[in-house]
């Protein structure tokens, strides 16, 4: 349960500005998604967000405590699954909570019970390289819900699947959290996956990257299943489309 | 299933290479081509090994301490150098060409020396291996914690790890299979050293059996010497293949969908 709020947050390095000027707002148990190209200053803002990089200018608040540049508040996931090669899945996702100072034996009991609500039932004594790419990245996102279970900063986390692996984890994804509560900022270059999963989305570009503009996805959650076949979907897609081009002119 | 065949059949190769050289050796030997005096027949060499062998197994004893006495302080050392100076970027920067250049010392110029400092006990032999011994450790250890993944380390830094638990948690698991390369080559240099250290001064030893026996032109105890030491420097690698296996479970796992 969380309310991000990104307020003005400037960046640049060696005299050039990556991003400018960004204010983003995230509320409870939404999933807000950056749309923009790559190199358009995406990571560059995950990183201030996730307290890694400290901005010019701007600040970043999470239920109203500011976090700006103090990593151990938000979490995040990327496309690579960084799992660690040698620890087992259950011992991968407990890590955050070992971090955390918790013992190794209670840590595990506490992932325990996720494994079945992610899908990951039966792969908790396994080694990340039995798994599948598909659910390397369930492992990956359960091991950002135990670090936080209020934020998570997906960082194009399906990107490297291919279409159909990614079709049932946007399916999956939408139903994970409908059980668990947690807000998501998603970052992607993909428009039906911003458009099928998002609450909000930010358009991102323009050099240094900019919010262009935002669009709020009406369509009701859980989304039904032929919502990426419905007129709707397509005229989001198609104001999201023109909104990009009108900023390359 | 293909790739076991495949390791198979290259052992076999390997194993029927070794054989020809033997046979060869021994009908030159038998047929006189090479005086007996000069070059032992691999028979003679075996016969030497078992005469000799409870005499050689005493020898043994005192070169196998003097090897894992230096190899266990070479390995300590390179693995506290190998920290520190990951850990500190100017000690890295001021050590790294040091450490290379005491590789570029010939053993065998440095061993006498040792011995005038420290005397003919185990001291100047422990010192010898453990300089050759620390060397692959620290650069083995050294490459690992600097190849760590850095956007690995920066997710830790999301959850809030500190410096220690990044070592812990990503460096150190980072660099295992690192480490054991090094270790299977410093066991080898180990006994190797302790050999060399030896021909210098000592009481006991491998190395002091040899230089007795070549002073008394006894080629077939020498070569049975040999022997016995290119096997144990090969048995020692095993047990380092051995426990990495034991220590690094995972890579076990791996390809196994």
């Amino acid at each position: 349960m969380a309310d991000l709020v990104v307020s003005g947050v400037t960046k640049s390095f060696d005299g050039r500005t990556i991003i400018e000027d960004i204010s983003i707002e995230i509320h409870d148990r939404e999933l807000v998604s950056l749309l923009g190209v790559s190199g358009g200053g995406k990571t560059t803002l995950f990183n201030v967000i996730s307290g890694l990089l400290k901005p010019d200018r701007g600040q970043v608040f999470l239920d109203g405590e500011e976090i700006t540049g103090k990593p151990g508040n938000v979490s995040y996931m990327l496309q690579k699954d960084l799992l660690l090669p040698y620890r087992t899945v259950e011992d991968n996702v407990a890590l955050p909570l070992v971090i955390g100072g918790m013992k190794k034996k209670e840590a595990r009991k506490k992932a325990a019970p996720y494994f079945e609500e992610f899908g990951l039932a039966g792969t908790e004594k396994k080694y990340p390289a039995q798994l599948s790419g598909g659910m390397r990245q369930r492992a990956a996102l359960l091991r950002t819900y135990l670090f936080s279970d209020r934020l998570a900063l997906l960082d194009e986390p399906f990107s490297a699947l291919d279409t159909l692996t990614k079709r049932s984890m946007h399916r999956w994804y939408l139903d994970v959290m409908e059980q668990i509560h947690l807000s998501t900022v998603f970052i992607t270059h993909d428009i039906d996956e911003a458009v099928l999963l998002s609450d909000q989305i930010y358009i991102l570009g323009g050099k240094p990257g900019h919010i262009i503009d935002e669009i709020r996805i009406e369509e009701p959650k859980p989304r039904r299943n032929d919502f990426q076949l419905t007129e709707e979907f397509l005229s989001y897609k198609k104001r999201i489309l023109e909104k990009i081009e009108e900023s390359e002119e | 299933m293909k790739r076991k065949f495949q390791s198979i059949t290259s052992r076999l190769w390997s194993a029927a290479a070794l054989v020809v050289i033997i046979v060869i050796w021994q009908v030159a030997a038998s047929a006189g081509l090479v005086p007996g005096y000069m070059l032992p027949s691999p028979v003679e060499v075996v016969q030497a090994l078992i005469s000799d062998f409870p005499l050689l197994m005493e020898h043994a004893k005192v070169t196998l301490a003097e090897a894992f006495l230096g190899l266990f302080c070479g390995v300590v050392l390179g693995f506290v150098m190998a920290v520190i100076m990951d850990r500190f970027d100017r000690l890295y920067q001021a050590l790294y060409p040091l450490i290379v250049v005491t590789q570029t010392i010939p053993t065998v110029a440095i061993a006498p020396l040792l011995v005038l400092w420290f005397g003919y006990e185990m001291l100047p032999k422990v010192i010898l291996i453990v300089i050759v011994t620390f060397f692959p450790v620290t650069v083995g250890l050294l490459n690992g914690f600097r190849s760590a993944d850095r956007d690995m380390i920066n997710l830790l830094r999301s959850m809030g790890a500190g410096r220690v638990q990044i070592f812990r948690y990503i460096k150190l698991p980072g660099a295992m299979g690192q480490f054991f390369s090094s270790l299977r080559i410093s066991a080898s240099y180990s006994v190797v050293g302790a050999v060399i250290s030896e021909w210098l001064g000592g009481f006991n030893g491998l190395g002091v059996y040899m230089t007795r026996v070549k002073k008394a032109f006894a080629f077939d105890k020498m070569f049975a010497v040999i022997l016995l030491i290119s096997v144990i420097s090969l048995v020692l690698m095993k047990l380092v293949d051995l426990l990495q296996k034991k220590c690094m479970a995972w890579e076990q796992t791996e390809e196994k969908h």
